[in-house]
């Protein structure tokens, strides 16, 4: 169930240059919430950022009635958000569609790029906590936007790492790990979130190597809760033809095969 | 016991606050929030005669204490409209006002003689006003003779009440009402959104896949004031207030400008119960300063 209301907040700290993570107290939303959703967080107590902010969450700790978000500092909102350090703020959540998977899965990949990287960690320690493989592959700029390597291994995830200039790990990009991962490897599903063209990137080699992908997208949202239809991606329908989804609330996770790329 | 229920064009509300068009949808998301029998009315998402895809995206960006959109009418069209969202919506105790939008004087009327009728529909607002759309939209309500005609036409359709919503993109909003209201208009609502538009200074290009957009939220709320303040003086009809209303101190600034209800949009997104907390706060005010029935306030501006 979707709730609106205050939390307080716990702890919000600088993890990496640009990278913050953000712990609050809410059990209404810790007690439902699935990993690929994601909460609206109001970030100024004036009108002005006007719209809240979406992030999606990265560890749901049940047992004590709290959630993590990362998020990097890119803009107005995240700059106010990054001041917060105590009292209260205003989430509303959990919000949309989130990652799936079965019990019969042995062995899936994860691809993370960027700050697509936080969501995928609650997921991790969910297919973990299902008793599969999960190989883990990480990519960033440089080792200083590379998030959750340590917090993977701790999990138990088989981490590989690229970097564009190859200050950790590969010099080179994600994708190219993967193509060598699906080589070597039966995988039941890829799961990605990241920038687009890793995105795009991904989807085409786990679409010709015949394996499911769910891809997790962002999108610029108002409302969050599938109103406004403001955030929407290109679909194929069932009957054939193209039309949108709403990224809040369909998505933001969705199988890879129903989504039109530019590129297709 | 302060009254604040009202009636606009024979269409009761048990209070002067409703969800604008664009921003509720259905009102299904916001349901899951609170019930939205709570509010006086819903004005729905614009309906057109096709579904409608809508635009490419980005359709969103973020301006100072505003919002630029750029949806393009995404809806299902009104016959899934009649078949699946209104029935629905008719379970709630709360007036619905099916916006409408045609790309031409026979779509609109098309569509308001499918609506006729229609059990749980009290009323439409006559969208002619969208400026997201090419091909109609904002420019059947920049001209008073095509705004007139785009009113005469539909009220020759319909039995239910006509709100004609207007555009704020004209020199003289009081010429465009006055025309809608002698062509036949129950009501007006104001402001739609002010055509604007944001550039990505990296990309050197414009943020929205559409290039411009409309402009809503607190950046636009002295010009809607304006406006609703001119019509109010121009015309007899009632006015339905909007444009970046999100607190009850909001609310009643545009009734004292004439506005006999309001609506609240963007307000939405920044808190999503804004709607209540104004329904709230405006009846709390009413009891503070003693004012017994809400529609005392109305034009009250000195």
């Amino acid at each position: 169930m979707v709730v609106s209301i205050k939390a307080s907040i716990l702890e919000n700290k600088k993890i990496l240059p640009d990278f913050y993570r953000l712990k609050i107290a809410v059990p209404q939303i810790s007690k439902t919430a699935v990993p690929g959703q994601f909460v609206m967080i109001k970030t100024s107590s004036t009108l002005d950022p006007l719209l809240r902010r979406p992030i999606s969450l990265h560890r749901i700790n049940r047992d004590v009635g709290t959630i993590e978000l990362v998020y990097q500092v890119l803009g107005k909102g995240t700059i106010l958000l990054s001041e917060m350090v105590q009292g209260e703020l205003e989430v509303m959540g959990p919000l949309g569609n989130g990652f799936s998977w079965q019990q019969s899965f042995k062995r899936t990949a994860i691809v993370g790029g960027g700050c697509g990287i936080a969501p995928l960690l609650t997921l991790a320690e969910h297919l973990i906590g299902n008793g599969q493989e999960v190989h883990v592959l990480l990519g960033a700029q440089n080792k200083e936007k590379l998030l959750n390597e340590a917090d993977f291994k701790e999990l138990g995830c088989k981490v590989l790492v690229a970097t564009d200039n190859g200050s950790s790990g590969r010099k080179g990009f994600v994708t190219e790990i993967l193509e060598e991962l699906i080589s070597t490897t039966n995988l039941d599903q890829v799961y990605c979130c990241g920038p687009l063209p890793m995105t795009n990137g991904v989807i085409k080699l786990t679409k010709s190597k015949m394996i499911p992908c769910q891809v997790s997208l962002e999108e610029r949202m108002a409302c969050g809760i599938g109103a406004c239809l403001g955030c929407v991606c290109q679909v194929r329908n069932e009957d054939g033809t193209i039309g949108y989804k709403r990224v809040c609330h369909e998505g933001p996770v969705f199988n890879a095969s129903e989504l039109i790329f530019e590129k297709d | 016991m302060t009254k604040i229920a009202v009636e606009i064009a024979g269409i009761k509300m048990k209070n002067p606050v409703l969800a604008a068009s664009g921003c509720y949808g259905f009102g299904r998301e916001y349901n899951q929030l609170y019930d939205i029998s709570r509010l006086g009315g819903i004005m729905t998402k614009g309906t057109t005669l096709e579904p409608k895809l809508g635009n490419p995206t980005p359709r969103l960006a973020e301006t100072p204490a505003g919002m630029l959109n750029s949806i393009g009418l995404q809806n299902p069209g009104v016959d899934k409209v009649i078949l699946e969202e209104i029935p629905w919506l008719r379970t709630f105790d709360v007036a619905c006002i099916v916006n409408i939008s045609g790309y031409s004087i026979e779509e609109f009327e098309i569509i308001a003689e499918r609506l006729d009728g229609v059990s749980g529909v009290d009323g439409l607002e006559v969208n002619i006003s969208c400026p997201n759309v090419k091909g109609g939209g904002m420019a059947f309500g920049t001209d008073p003779h095509t705004a007139a005609l785009v009113v005469k036409r539909v009220k020759a359709k319909t039995k239910l009440p006509l709100i004609v919503k207007l555009s704020p993109n004209v020199t003289a909003i009081t010429e465009i009402a006055k025309a809608v209201e002698n062509a036949g208009a129950d009501a007006v609502s104001l402001i739609n959104t002010l055509l604007g538009m944001v550039i990505d200074i990296k990309q050197r290009k414009p943020i929205l896949a559409n290039t411009m957009g409309g402009l809503s939220g607190p950046a636009v709320k002295p010009i809607a004031v304006r406006m609703v303040y001119q019509v109010y003086t121009a015309v007899e009809i009632p006015i339905i207030g909007m444009g970046g209303i999100t607190t009850f101190e909001d609310a009643v600034e545009f009734m004292l400008a004439g506005a006999s209800a309001v609506a609240i949009g963007a307000g939405n997104f920044t808190d999503p119960f804004a709607p209540l907390k104004v329904i709230d706060g405006l009846e709390k005010w009413l009891e503070q300063e003693g004012i017994k029935d809400v529609r005392e306030i109305i034009g009250g501006c000195k």
